[in-house]
């Protein structure tokens, strides 16, 4: 009862006419900074804290929220209007979401993303409410091993990703892991991979500039020969009437997925280092295992939308919660969250949720009313997002690859980054002729620098003992399930090949 | 496409071995009582993209991949000179990043995209190719306050205008 | 590390009051465009936090006519930072938040061909002190219980760090070395998560700045054991130092702001009235205080001397790091 007082009053806080006119700017901000290739909240929130001097620092928070919230909503929009994710968080949605948008479905993709990440995040702000402190010791009991046996979990659901050429969708995963291991070697502090002895390897290489590379330049020229100077006839079409039915038809054929990534998203979303991009992964394998027609994934099912911006909503209200129950970043956005407050003189830690109770549940309750607003406002414009397909694709296409490198370089501010954004588009683009999925290496990009660490940092706290994944009483259940899930597919799809291979012979 | 998959698949096997090479820098062994070494992970799994060659290169010789029984080019005379004109143009692109800033190299881009393989009209071609870095500019210097390469000095007097203008 | 920083904060009223004929010349000089503010370390660290502070105390009082814009550059231990501002073409709107990493980065790459003495002084904003911290469920209270515990269990007591060769690793090997120790060192990537898996128990205790520490202190969770400091911290007025318990050892993180190589005078002369305003301000005062750093004010020839100094000393510590 106490938490729904406390909550009712944050609530009623974040709708005060001055707090609630910041949330619907931050959110129309958010919105379309999580649109653009390379940028995300992070930008938005740490470019606006100076602007947050002009109003009182519950105000401030309220805004940069919504911001937070605007700008997850938006990741899901440059994913399946140009195919490119603009976010980490956001290359699971590119799945089906892209295939739907080429099938003159991008409305219904789209209407779907926004009412996934709506119950996503509902569902998030509901357990976070009722739950915090509870959640956050389960949140301190994972350790490296711990960390590293999620991320074989999370590799495990790459196999259902790659195509059907088993040794490239291989390659295409070790690619990943090894591009991302470019850089410093962080347990020796040693440079590693240093390619051609070129200083600009020593920063590693970034996902945005892989998968800028990989879907804004190589995926584009694939399409542009593709189309044979054909102008891309998807002329979709957007009335009210068309929205309702395909709200009505995201939910029918969406549900599943929000479910399974709404719950699932919020449980790795809190887990320190794991957060929202192998959430959005393992709420897609999951939906996919679950679902009763799991070869439709990949061609544009609805699920395959819902499950991972659902998840991705979900983990990123998740990802906050060890941010307040004990003052640690649970990603950049929430360092730099972290650094207003001690701007504001709080002191982030375990005692600003039992001593700033009136800032964190403000906080608390200007998510739910984001959430509101970021639904409705998506939706509002959605109608824009659909406009901007019609245009041809001839305008279309130089606009891509002038967002493509503007918002590289605004992610990385780098221009050995901008000449390895065209040298992995290129690439791709030949891979992509001759049929390497290139997914796998985008996601395998992201949590190889995880799983790297954690798996090293486990066997420095075991002297070597690889047991150390076994024993201990969280990691041991999640290996063995990892193990499972990873040999039964490689098995599956053997038994496949060799029965192919005796039709071929017979 | 036959002839390329062999030929894609013997360059990314090369690529493995210089991988292999360059993560063997670094310890790639099990250091006893510390785990496996700096050049370990990168070394290991380079060996594993090496084998997935070996395994490509096995498929094509059998022919079971589609691309290895593929007649067709790999890029008929539309595909190599669509590639070559959007690629080269990205890569004279970012080149003049440095030159003539983002901004313009923005401009150049999409005047030539737009005019050249678009062939729209010189109206709108140069009303877009003007309209849109001069949004950016506001966008990102302005609204994000993300600084692009402004290119060589020749451009400051340009830049110190534009500047004056938004702060 | 044998220098003492008490005569050197005490001339730091001197060098303020040198300072403010240059205030009057630095009207000259104004930015043309948005300042590069670019700092040495990934987003939520001490470093990312007094930049962004930095950043928003200049915002409030509309201190300079162009942004500063914030970067974080962290890759390397700083090296991203370091070649990016040293090869910059505009050395008059690029400046550095730097770390200890500006003195052991060129260190341990020399490869890089970074010269620090070719970047321009500008402020030195405080020092950053070090101080050993336990969980509070380990039930030790004190340095002397700490030592018999890591030799009780004989190279199995772990340790969590932000990385081999970084800050607090130069001191976990000091004391290790001090008192013969056999610690297992973890390396994390950011002080974050190292108090992060403190609080979770995962390692055992670590050496932190007390601004990364401070919330779980107040919280009871965390144990300040001995401090790495001149003197005794205000804030932690019983924890003892290392000097008192007769090892002639300090040691601090610079935060200091630096200018790119090449910066003209009448730039640099802009950027140390600047920050000699925002040093100034009671709001950075405030945050010397509650995040325990020690002011430690120089002018730019005193900054040249003390990097001259810290190099050698940290070539010294690498050294016996072995690396």
């Amino acid at each position: 009862m106490e938490i729904l007082s406390l909550l009712g009053g944050g609530m009623l806080l974040a709708l005060q006419p001055l707090n609630l006119a910041l949330i619907l700017i931050g959110v129309t901000v958010g919105l379309f900074i999580g649109a653009m290739p390379g940028l995300g909240s992070v930008n938005g929130v740490a470019i606006l804290l100076p602007i947050t001097f002009l109003v009182p620092p519950s105000g401030a928070i309220i805004f940069l929220a919504a911001i937070y919230y605007g700008a997850m909503y938006g990741g899901a929009i440059s994913s399946i209007t140009l195919g490119i994710p603009g976010a980490s968080t956001a290359v699971a949605t590119t799945f089906d979401g892209r295939p739907l948008a080429r099938q003159g479905r991008a409305s219904l993709a789209l209407v779907t993303a926004a009412i996934a990440s709506f119950i996503g995040g509902t569902v998030a702000n509901v357990f976070f409410t009722a739950f915090a402190p509870l959640l956050a010791s389960v949140a301190l009991a994972f350790g490296p091993p711990e960390i590293f046996a999620l991320m074989l979990l999370a590799f495990a659901t790459f196999v259902g990703l790659g195509g059907d050429d088993i040794p490239k969708t291989i390659f295409s995963i070790c690619f990943g892991l090894v591009l991302g291991a470019i850089g410093f070697d962080q347990i020796s502090g040693a440079p590693r991979l240093v390619l051609f002895d070129m200083n600009g390897f020593l920063q590693g290489i970034g996902f945005l500039v892989l998968a800028i590379g990989v879907y804004g330049i190589g995926e584009m020229i694939w399409t542009i020969d593709q189309a044979r100077g054909e102008v891309e006839t998807s002329t979709p079409k957007m009335t009210m009437r068309g929205m309702a039915s395909d709200a009505a038809e995201a939910t029918r054929r969406g549900w599943k997925g929000t479910a399974i990534g709404s719950v699932l998203g919020f449980f790795v979303g809190i887990l320190p280092a794991a957060g929202a991009t192998p959430a959005s992964l393992m709420s897609y394998g999951v939906a996919k295992m679950m679902s009763r027609v799991p070869e439709e994934f990949g061609r544009g099912n609805p699920d395959g939308v819902a499950a991972p911006e659902a998840a991705n909503n979900s983990a990123s209200t998740g990802s906050m919660l060890p941010m307040l129950t004990l003052g640690i970043p649970g990603s950049p956005t929430t360092a730099i969250l972290l650094g207003g407050m001690v701007i504001w003189g709080l002191t982030p830690g375990p005692l600003l949720f039992v001593q700033e109770t009136e800032f964190v549940w403000g906080l608390i309750g200007s998510f739910y009313i984001s959430n509101v607003a970021a639904l409705l406002i998506n939706l509002a414009f959605i109608p824009l997002f659909i406009w901007m397909l019609r245009m041809p694709f001839t305008i279309l296409a130089p606009m891509i690859f002038v967002l493509s490198i503007a918002g590289g370089y605004a992610a990385t501010r780098d221009m050995f980054d901008i000449w390895l954004i065209v040298i992995f588009g290129l690439g791709a683009f030949v891979l992509r002729r001759f049929d390497y999925p290139l997914a796998p290496a985008v996601l395998a990009i992201v949590l190889g620098p995880i799983a790297e660490p954690t798996l090293r940092q486990s066997l420095l706290l075991s002297s070597g003992d690889p047991s150390i994944f076994f024993t201990r009483p969280i990691a041991g259940p999640i290996t063995v399930v990892a193990l499972i899930l990873l040999l039964l597919p490689a098995l599956k799809l053997l038994r496949r090949r060799r029965g192919k291979a005796e039709d071929g012979a017979a | 496409m036959r002839n390329g998959e062999i030929f894609v698949a013997g360059i990314l096997a090369l690529f493995s071995v210089y991988l292999m090479v360059k993560s063997a820098e670094l310890p790639i062994g099990f250091v006893s009582g510390r785990g496996p070494g700096g050049g370990a992970w990168p070394f290991w799994l380079s060996a594993i993209m090496l084998v997935c060659c070996g395994f490509i290169a096995f498929n094509w010789w059998r022919g079971t991949s589609p691309p290895s029984r593929s007649e067709e080019p790999f890029l008929d005379s539309y595909g190599w000179r669509m590639v070559i004109t959007v690629g080269g143009a990205l890569i004279v692109f970012v080149a003049l990043i440095e030159v003539i800033s983002m901004y313009g190299a923005i401009a150049v881009f999409l005047l030539y995209y737009l005019r050249f393989l678009g062939r729209h009209s010189w109206g709108l071609s140069l009303t877009i190719s003007l309209a849109t870095p001069l949004i950016f500019f506001f966008f990102f210097e302005g609204a994000m306050r993300i600084t692009m390469p402004t290119g060589l000095p020749f451009t400051d007097p340009l830049f110190d205008l534009l500047y004056e203008i938004i702060y | 590390m044998t220098k003492t920083m008490r005569g050197l904060v005490q001339m730091s009223c001197a060098a303020l009051i040198a300072m403010s004929p240059m205030a009057a010349f630095a009207q000259d000089w104004e930015p043309r465009r948005p300042i590069d503010f670019t700092i040495m370390a990934g987003p939520g660290g001490g470093a990312d936090q007094i930049a962004r502070f930095i950043q928003s105390v200049a915002e409030q009082y509309d201190m300079t006519n162009r942004p500063l814009v914030p970067t974080n550059r962290g890759g390397g231990s700083g090296a991203e930072a370091l070649i990016h501002v040293s090869s910059t073409s505009d050395p008059d709107h690029t400046i550095l938040v730097t770390l200890n990493s500006f003195f052991t980065t060129p260190l341990r790459q020399e490869n890089l061909g970074i010269d620090i003495q070719t970047f321009t002084p500008v402020a030195m904003m405080g020092v950053d002190p070090f101080v050993l911290w336990v969980h509070t469920d380990s039930g030790i209270t004190n340095f002397e219980q700490f030592l018999q515990q890591v030799r009780s269990m004989d190279g199995e007591f772990v340790m969590g760090g932000t990385g081999t060769g970084q800050e607090d690793s130069i001191v976990i090997a000091f004391m290790s070395g001090a008192y013969d120790l056999d610690i297992n060192y973890i390396p994390y990537d950011g002080g974050g998560a190292v108090a992060r898996d403190l609080a979770g128990q995962q390692i055992m205790a670590t050496v932190n700045n007390p601004a990364e520490a401070k919330g779980f202190y107040e919280a009871g969770q965390f144990v300040p054991l001995v401090a790495f400091s001149d003197e005794r911290l205000p804030a932690y007025p019983d924890v003892p130092t290392m000097r008192e318990m007769g090892h002639d050892f300090s040691y601090y993180n610079q935060r200091a702001v630096v200018g790119a190589p090449g910066m003209s005078d009448e730039a640099a002369a802009y950027y140390a009235d600047l920050f000699t305003r925002i040093y100034e301000s009671d709001e950075w005062q405030a945050y010397l205080e509650s995040e325990s750093l020690s002011p430690l004010w120089m002018n730019a020839d005193e900054q040249r001397a003390y990097w001259a100094t810290q190099v050698e000393s940290h070539r010294e510590l690498l050294a016996s790091l072995g690396e």
